[in-house]
């Protein structure tokens, strides 16, 4: 075989190897969601969001679990969005100069892919050890410490985005800096904003480690963010690795769920930031 | 134009009243720098509160793990010994499954993710780039309790009804890594979650490498295939040296989130704590013991042991994400410096 075959071979090869592996990819992505709507679709029933988590044996639904995710997600993000959007306003806006920044920066990045089960542990030995008893709120400081991180990249790299002429105008028409920051240039980077948070807030519906030694679980209605609290993800894992039929049901139904409300979260954050950016 | 000027109280007094007619009072400047100051200190003390953040955890967690410190030292690190009854608490189960089950996911997801990002970036057909992209991004999207459900029953059964008794006849008899291969097909295992943790971190490292390709100048591309490579060659030897710095930062990441999935591995890992030389036998990973342990520890050393295993994991993440930010921060300079 000459060097030209050979080369032409190889990189036929290569090449289909490559298309393989992209549907590799795409085929546990199509086996994973239609399982999920396979094994779930019969559990979604007006049921599901009436009922209380049943024992076993008997009928149920999820809401207490449903409600636990929505109040603890609701306070995480509203705990946690703050705290992210002034520290990535601090690291685009006053971040050139000195050594917070770039630490900050560092940490943040770093904390984002650290692993979420360490922050229940750590808001286990901060908080529940302290006040003696799992609570809804510790859950929602353990989903706040996960959104910090997410939505202080997005906000720093949003904020970066806007053109430093914007800046100067409102600066050259007198405004404050802080003006300049609020008036200007967050607004103009609202959309790229708003798209953060609403990563932040699909990547912690999904979180289960953190929840398992904060919020714990509750197989009654609580709206009291005091006391344990149920909530979807451990009610999931719950109800998966118990032995009962019916208890699956639900978990499946639960995670269909989930994931739609994940997927649907993360394509409208594409919207939403793909809608703004066209304006530019 | 005169508000320019105002912003700076002292030149204000200096200027003549008659230009001023529309001036800001002295009052309202100083107020308004006031603001200034007390915006800037609480953003700078928010940034300040990350920083306290990981301090905190690492503070709490070690202070967690003291009575298990001072009940074996480093000892910890060199048993195998799991036992809640006597108090007998060693770290080598879950710290071996925490590696095992990490390298194993990097073994099939590095090839994988190079396929998928050369895919992205060189062969697909442009208007397929984004949904493609898209739904690989998906993949990590998934909440990862869905990937251990799924797994558990969907994907273990499968596995030890096809997969795995090939790999027994097949590979089991070999001389070396025969031993791994072993054992009965019981679907769970070290093997499986490996596996599933293989198709968790591929949308990490796709993402990373996708976009550390494209960074490489068009020109560089260009000229190699004008010099007649073929589309591989060009990626070989052209666009993967450009790029090793990024390439290897992205693996570390994958490898950080690898280390540190908790649920996904709790489902299919089996929880026991044994140690065994075949990867098909069931095993333990840190943040497993902890998912699964850790809300029915009794007795303090119980629990301070299970924290322990948590700062180890925390510093092993730290110190694989440290490096990982390092090495694409160093691909990002260059990148900066050659433009």
């Amino acid at each position: 075989m000459d060097l030209y075959t050979r080369r032409l071979l190889i990189n036929r090869f290569n090449l289909a190897v490559s298309l393989l592996t992209m549907l590799f990819g795409l085929f546990w992505l199509g086996w994973i969601l239609l399982t999920l709507f396979k094994a779930g679709f019969g559990g979604l029933s007006a049921k599901l969001f009436l009922e209380m988590t049943p024992p076993p044996g008997s009928d149920g639904g999820l809401l207490n679990a449903i409600m636990g995710s929505l109040l603890m997600g609701a306070a995480g993000t509203l705990l946690g969005t703050p705290v992210g959007i002034m520290a990535g306003i601090y690291l685009a806006e006053f971040g050139s100069r000195g050594w917070l920044a770039p630490v900050t920066r560092f940490i943040s990045d770093i904390l984002l892919s650290a692993p979420s089960i360490v922050v229940g542990l750590f808001i286990y030995e901060a908080y529940v050890v302290r006040v003696g008893h799992f609570s809804g709120w510790a859950g929602a400081f353990a989903l706040a410490l996960i959104v910090i991180p997410v939505v202080i990249r997005t906000t720093e790299n949003m904020l970066r985005l806007v053109p430093d002429s914007l800046r100067e105008a409102a600066a050259a028409l007198g405004a404050p800096q802080w003006k300049v920051i609020v008036l200007v240039t967050v607004r103009a980077a609202k959309a790229g904003i708003i798209t953060g948070i609403l990563l932040a807030i699909a990547r912690i519906s999904g979180e289960t480690a953190p929840l398992l030694f904060t919020a714990l679980n509750n197989q009654f209605w609580t709206s009291n963010m005091n006391s344990p609290m149920a909530n979807l993800p451990v009610v999931i894992f719950q109800f998966a690795m118990s032995p009962y039929e019916d208890w699956h049901r639900l978990a499946w139904a639960g995670a269909l769920l989930i994931t739609l409300s994940v997927l649907a979260l993360n394509v409208l954050a594409r919207v939403v930031f793909r809608n703004r950016t066209a304006t530019y | 134009m005169s508000a320019v000027v105002n912003s700076f109280p002292g030149t204000a007094q200096a200027l003549p009243a008659a230009r001023m007619s529309r001036a800001i009072p002295d009052q309202s400047l100083r107020k308004q720098l006031r603001l200034d100051q007390l915006f800037r200190h609480a953003t700078r003390f928010f940034a300040f509160l990350v920083l306290a953040l990981l301090a905190g955890i690492l503070v709490t967690l070690f202070v967690g793990s003291l009575p298990s410190m001072r009940a074996f030292g480093l000892g910890f690190f060199a048993s195998a010994e799991w036992n809640p009854v006597t108090e007998r608490f060693g770290a080598i189960v879950p710290v071996v499954g925490t590696l095992t089950t990490s390298v194993i996911a990097l073994l099939i997801g590095i090839p994988a993710s190079f396929g998928i990002a050369l895919f992205l970036t060189e062969l697909s057909p442009t208007w397929l780039r984004r949904p493609l992209g898209t739904a690989i991004e998906l993949l990590a999207a998934i909440p990862s309790i869905i990937y251990g459900m799924w797994g558990l029953f969907v994907f273990a059964p499968v596995f030890a009804g096809h997969v795995q008794p090939l790999l027994t006849k097949t590979l089991g008899p070999l001389p070396v890594v025969g031993a791994l291969f072993q054992g009965p097909p019981m679907g769970v295992g070290v093997l499986t979650a490996g596996i599933i943790l293989a198709i968790m971190v591929i949308p990490f490292i796709a993402s990373v490498m996708r976009d550390v390709f494209e960074v490489v100048p068009a020109v560089l591309k260009e000229s190699a295939y004008a010099l007649g490579s073929t589309t591989w060659e060009v990626v070989w030897h052209v666009v993967l040296p450009y790029t090793k710095v990024g390439v290897v930062g992205g693996i570390m990441l994958g490898l950080g989130r690898a280390l540190g999935e908790t649920m996904a591995i709790t489902f299919v890992i089996g929880n026991a704590h044994r140690l065994s030389a075949s990867l098909m036998a069931p095993g333990n990973s840190i943040a497993s013991a902890l998912a699964n342990e850790f809300t029915e520890a009794v007795g303090d050393l119980y629990l301070s042991a299970l924290i322990e295993l948590g700062l180890v994991l925390f510093f092993i993440t730290l110190v694989v994400l440290t490096l990982s930010k390092l090495l694409l921060l160093r691909l990002a300079r260059r990148e900066g410096q050659s433009t």
